[in-house]
């Protein structure tokens, strides 16, 4: 056995990294949620159903603008050194994906601004003429509107991977060097803007249509962590360690229970049982799989800081 | 263009922490946090032991993660001896570098800017060795260019045994530990 015994104890690094706290997850999680709500709403648009006035998912992406600014300002929360947040969009750094993230949602607020306008909600239009306006005029170039819905569906895809390779990127925290983050957190963010959704929407047949698509995006997520856990229990040592955070370790409990089992399992049967008929559509699915989203981003960040590469260490 | 390191006589070390303190007078490291730290590695089964003492610090790595994660570049490699340091006006705290050290080498200034071990860069610049090398009591611990065959630190490491620390994580740390 290896006894390691140091005498640094920094704030926020030892015993163990906790460097980002509660608003790093809530921002991954709006983050991912807003592409989850991009991608339908992008979808849709190319589709060509903005048309359809009833439709809910084409008017998500006013609500993503919103959880946007609310994840974007979680995150500015985070930062230590404030007053140089304008240092990110002085440089470009092309190997660091936080860059990146800060560059795609430059692109993103105008591309979900563009969605959200192609049809504005019923009270807006009337408050603000020029929206109906411009909604009116959009309506009559359904080129366009396709182009924006494809923008809206790319970038939002783009959006929802970032979140996940954010983290995937810092490998010495073995429980997140994995490329599968990118896609889990994807597919959790569709699932949860499906999942919302199928919550509010006005009409049946979209509410069932968005519950299908849950059901789907909810059993690719468990694939995803299954192919996540494989990939870290096959891998060394210290990921192997960093698996038994969760098969095993402190975060076992609420990420089997939590996550997997309340956030997709039980939501998955629920949602199955509504689309067939044989029970009625509750809210109660939806809402655990927007919590389970939620959770998702705590366990993971929070259980990827204490992961490592050295030796279990003792301070003084 | 010189690629400085240190090399560091574990058989010398015995953790007497002047390193330590060295340092936090040198740099003026706020309190409650290191730069430089030491660590007390135990390995085996009782009664066949092996002990290591060894003063650690950021192993200013060939491939340093906190430069290539850093979003604003002001974690940088240095054209200066290949040294890595942060640029504090460029800093935005988001802590992207702590979290990507696989030697948890650094912290955040009470100001709120990323900081860790320069190699006491002002001192080198002046043909000086940092602060911790100069004040260690056993002179277990050497600074030098390892792009220069001739250097002390070059020839220890082609002469004696030799480790560095966590090479798994893949950074390419320049600071060795000899056996």
């Amino acid at each position: 056995m290896t006894e390691l015994l140091i005498t640094r104890s920094n704030h926020l690094v030892d015993p163990y990294v906790h460097v980002w706290a509660w608003q790093i997850p809530v921002y991954l999680f709006l983050g991912g949620w807003v592409a989850g709500m991009m991608s339908l709403a992008g979808y849709f648009q190319w589709q060509g159903r903005h048309r359809d006035r009833q439709c809910t998912c084409v008017l998500t992406p006013w609500l993503g603008v919103v959880l946007l600014s609310l994840g974007m300002f979680a995150l500015f929360l985070d930062l230590e050194h404030k007053r140089y947040f304008w240092r990110l969009y002085t440089t470009f750094e092309i190997a660091s994906p936080m860059s990146w993230g800060a560059w795609i949602l430059v692109v993103v607020y105008p591309a979900l601004l563009a969605a959200a306008l192609v049809q504005p909600p019923q009270w807006l239009r009337r408050a603000v003429p020029a929206t109906e306006a411009l909604a009116s005029w959009l309506e009559s170039r359904p080129a366009l509107v396709r182009a924006v819905g494809l923008a809206s569906l790319v970038l939002g895809l783009a959006l929802g991977i970032y979140t996940g390779i954010l983290l995937s990127a810092l490998g010495a925290r073995p429980l997140w060097s994995s490329a599968i983050l990118g896609p889990l957190f994807l597919l959790s963010g569709l699932s949860s803007a499906a999942a919302f959704v199928h919550l509010v929407a006005r009409r049946r047949d979209e509410r069932v249509f968005l519950a299908r698509a849950d059901n789907l995006f909810l059993m690719l997520e468990l694939a995803a962590i299954v192919l996540f856990l494989i990939g870290l229990a096959t891998a060394t040592e210290a990921h192997k360690q960093a698996a038994g955070l969760l098969l095993g370790g402190p975060y076992t409990a609420v990420f089997w229970v939590g996550v997997v089992g309340l956030g997709i399992a039980v939501p998955l049967v629920v949602q199955s049982l509504a689309v067939r008929h044989r029970i009625q559509h509750t809210p109660l699915g939806p809402i655990m799989v927007i919590a389970g989203g939620l959770a998702l981003r705590f366990v993971i960040v929070y259980a990827g800081q204490v992961s490592h590469w050295a030796p279990q260490v003792a301070q003084f | 263009m010189a690629r400085y390191g240190m090399v560091i006589d574990t058989v010398r070390c015995v953790g007497c922490m002047d390193c330590v303190v060295a340092c936090k007078t040198e740099n003026e490291v706020p309190e409650g946090l290191n730069r430089d730290w030491i660590a007390y590695e135990t390995r085996g089964k009782h009664p066949t032991l092996q002990m290591e003492i060894r003063t650690e610090r950021c192993n200013h790595c060939d491939e340093p993660p906190c430069v290539t994660c850093c979003p604003t570049g002001a974690s940088h490699v240095e054209d200066f001896g290949r040294i890595v340091l942060v640029t504090h006006q460029e800093c935005i705290g988001c802590k992207a570098c702590l979290a990507s050290c696989p030697y948890d080498a650094r912290f955040v200034h009470p100001e709120g800017y990323a900081d860790k071990c320069t190699f006491c860069i002002h001192r080198v610049k002046d043909g000086l060795d940092p602060a911790c090398v100069a004040v260690c009591p056993t002179h277990c611990m050497h600074f030098g260019d390892f792009d220069d065959p001739n250097s002390v630190v070059s020839r220890l490491l082609a002469s004696r045994r030799h480790h560095a620390l966590l090479v798994a994580a893949g950074t390419a740390p320049r600071i060795f530990y000899l056996d």
